[in-house]
């Protein structure tokens, strides 16, 4: 497989491999790690040279001041939760006992440090290993699919709490997941892998509305990305506001910044404004481009910010729309998925 | 009673065991946890002493360690007596032959030690050495153990290789077993029947023993799934 990436240290946005399993995200995260090792190629992080294969450096993970999150967390399960906190700090026990206690409690874990990891949720498991990654100080955080062994109810929250989590430490991280949702709530910017390459390398909303080709639409799957703000809730109806215009979407979310994603093919066009309300949203916008994708159309519509439709071609040939033509978009409330995005 | 004999099995099973830990744990660590290429030949040697009769291994044994070999010779030009016939030959041939007996449960324990934990120390900074000692070989005490405690008792009832290397002196190579042998031959099988009851009785205790406290340890290390 190939990998190009480039991270900068000390730049505390998180990166997101995502991809489908067997499409080499882990691998590249354990390359980064020092676990695996490359065939050929480098692997620097800022000055360091942490893997070279033509000079035949390979720095052990041991030296390479990282904090690795393993898919099942990885705790010493003999170790209490202060003794697995600990054991990556350099410092003598009466130093690092304090410490230890501050980063509990930053990770909502006061008064568990006595406890066995087989004692703890899963939620309070995540956030034991997030604490002892913390505690190291590292430079890099690298996370192999953290919320993949939570169960689905707690998944929503830990995912806000770990999106905070990232967004506090000074730090760049590494995400590896499979997951759309996960991509969109945690990442900055992603990297689509598939078939052991990477195809596109991007913002987050930027991946999701402008996928590469046609492999990485497909793995993404939701064409529209607009980022946003929900603004007022009522009614169980969130209103998110979107340059001039806004979204309304029946969500459950808090107010702050979210990522608003609809399908293409949940988009609908009409030629002159409707009089049926039932869906939700209406933008009146102008066609930019008409793309056909065999029996279908994608037609990209500027309506204060960019939407793809994906409608068949009758509908197309009734439509009569060609680039610069005035169309409606409409949008059910309930086709509307918000992520959120943490309040910072 | 063959006190003496009792004593001496117990001295050696015991000399056995701490050997055979110093040796068996780097060994079964390396071909557990980072053998790739030889592993193979080097797992084959160590099962060697369960199918190779007491005899062969005994024999091979007094050659390589007899007066006439290198090593022989300069044992005794170091300590003024041969390795063979002593303590110090049975504890050879003792550890050759329960070597898979440790090696073997001590490499399937750290086998079973989740790669996951060894990598994430490994990532927090822990050397090689720091990840085994706090981590894998504490993960893998039953297993640990089992080997010593089969060690000890295989120890305590080998027969063939003792006679073979360590010959039949009272007090400096007549264990147990050879001893029972003696009073069979002398036809005292009233002394015999009562050695050999107590090696018995022993054996079952010390197997009783270990299978019970692997099991308590299983629910102390309840591994996290």
């Amino acid at each position: 497989m190939r990998a190009d990436l480039e991270l900068e240290p000390g730049d505390s946005r998180v990166l997101v491999l995502f991809g489908p399993s067997g499409s080499g995200k882990t691998t590249i995260l354990r390359c980064l790690a020092g676990l695996d090792r490359p065939q050929e190629g480098f692997i620097r992080f800022g000055a360091e040279v942490w893997f070279d294969a033509a000079m035949g450096v390979n720095r052990p993970p041991q030296a390479r001041r990282l904090a690795y999150v393993a898919q099942d967390y990885g705790l010493f399960p003999h170790f209490t939760v202060e003794e697995n906190v600990r054991f990556g700090m350099d410092a003598k026990r009466s130093v690092a006992t304090p410490r230890v206690e501050s980063i509990l409690e930053r990770v909502h874990l006061r008064g568990m440090a006595g406890r066995l990891p087989a004692q703890l949720s899963g939620g309070e498991r995540q956030r034991v290993a997030l604490a002892r990654a913390l505690a190291r100080d590292p430079a890099l955080v690298l996370l192999d699919e953290p919320l993949a062994a939570l169960d689905l109810p707690l998944r929503d929250p830990m995912r806000q709490e770990l999106r905070q989590f990232l967004r506090s430490i000074d730090v760049p991280s590494v995400i590896v997941t499979h997951d759309r949702v996960d991509a969109l709530a945690l990442g900055d910017r992603m990297a689509v892998l598939s078939g052991g390459f990477i195809r596109q390398v991007g913002s987050v909303p930027e991946v999701f509305s402008r996928p590469a080709d046609v492999v990485v639409a497909a793995s993404v799957g939701v064409e529209n990305v607009v980022a946003g703000t929900v603004v007022e809730i009522a009614d169980g109806l969130a209103t998110v506001r979107v340059g001039d215009g806004s979204i309304r979407a029946t969500a459950d979310v808090a107010p702050g910044p979210v990522f608003a994603c609809i399908r293409a093919e949940d988009v609908t066009l009409e030629r002159s404004q409707p009089r049926d309300v039932s869906a939700r949203n209406q933008w009146t916008g102008r066609v930019v481009a008409l793309q056909s994708e065999g029996s279908v159309v994608r037609v990209t519509v500027d309506c204060g910010f960019v939407l793809t439709a994906l409608i068949t071609r009758p509908s197309l040939d009734e439509l009569r729309v060609a680039p610069g033509s005035t169309v409606t978009a409409l949008v059910k409330a309930t086709a509307v998925h918000l992520v959120q995005r943490g309040s910072t | 009673m063959d006190w003496s004999a009792i004593a001496l099995s117990l001295r050696l099973a015991a000399a056995t065991t701490i050997v055979l830990l110093a040796i068996g744990l780097p060994l079964a660590s390396w071909l557990a946890l980072s053998a790739r290429r030889g592993r193979w030949a080097v797992d084959a040697l160590v099962a060697l002493p369960l199918v190779l009769p007491p005899t062969v291994l005994g024999y091979y044994v007094l050659v390589m360690l007899g007066p006439r070999s290198p090593v022989g010779r300069a044992f005794e030009t170091l300590t003024g007596s041969p390795v063979v016939f002593s303590f110090t030959g049975l504890l050879v041939a003792s550890v050759l032959y329960s070597l898979p007996f440790a090696v073997q449960p001590f490499a399937a324990a750290f086998a079973a030690v989740d790669r996951t934990l060894i990598e994430t120390a490994w990532c927090l900074g822990a050397s090689r050495l720091r990840t085994f000692a706090r981590i894998v070989v504490p993960l893998a005490r039953p297993g640990i153990v089992a080997g010593a405690v089969l060690t000890f008792a295989h120890t305590v009832g080998e027969f063939g290789v003792v006679l073979m290397v360590g010959g039949n002196l009272p007090g400096v190579t007549r264990t147990v077993s050879i001893s029972i042998y003696d009073d069979v031959q002398a036809l005292n099988y009233a002394r015999a029947g009562r050695t050999a009851a107590l090696l018995l009785a022993f054996s079952f205790v010390v197997l009783a023993l270990t299978y019970r406290l692997q099991r308590r340890s299983g629910r102390a290390w309840p591994i996290a799934s």
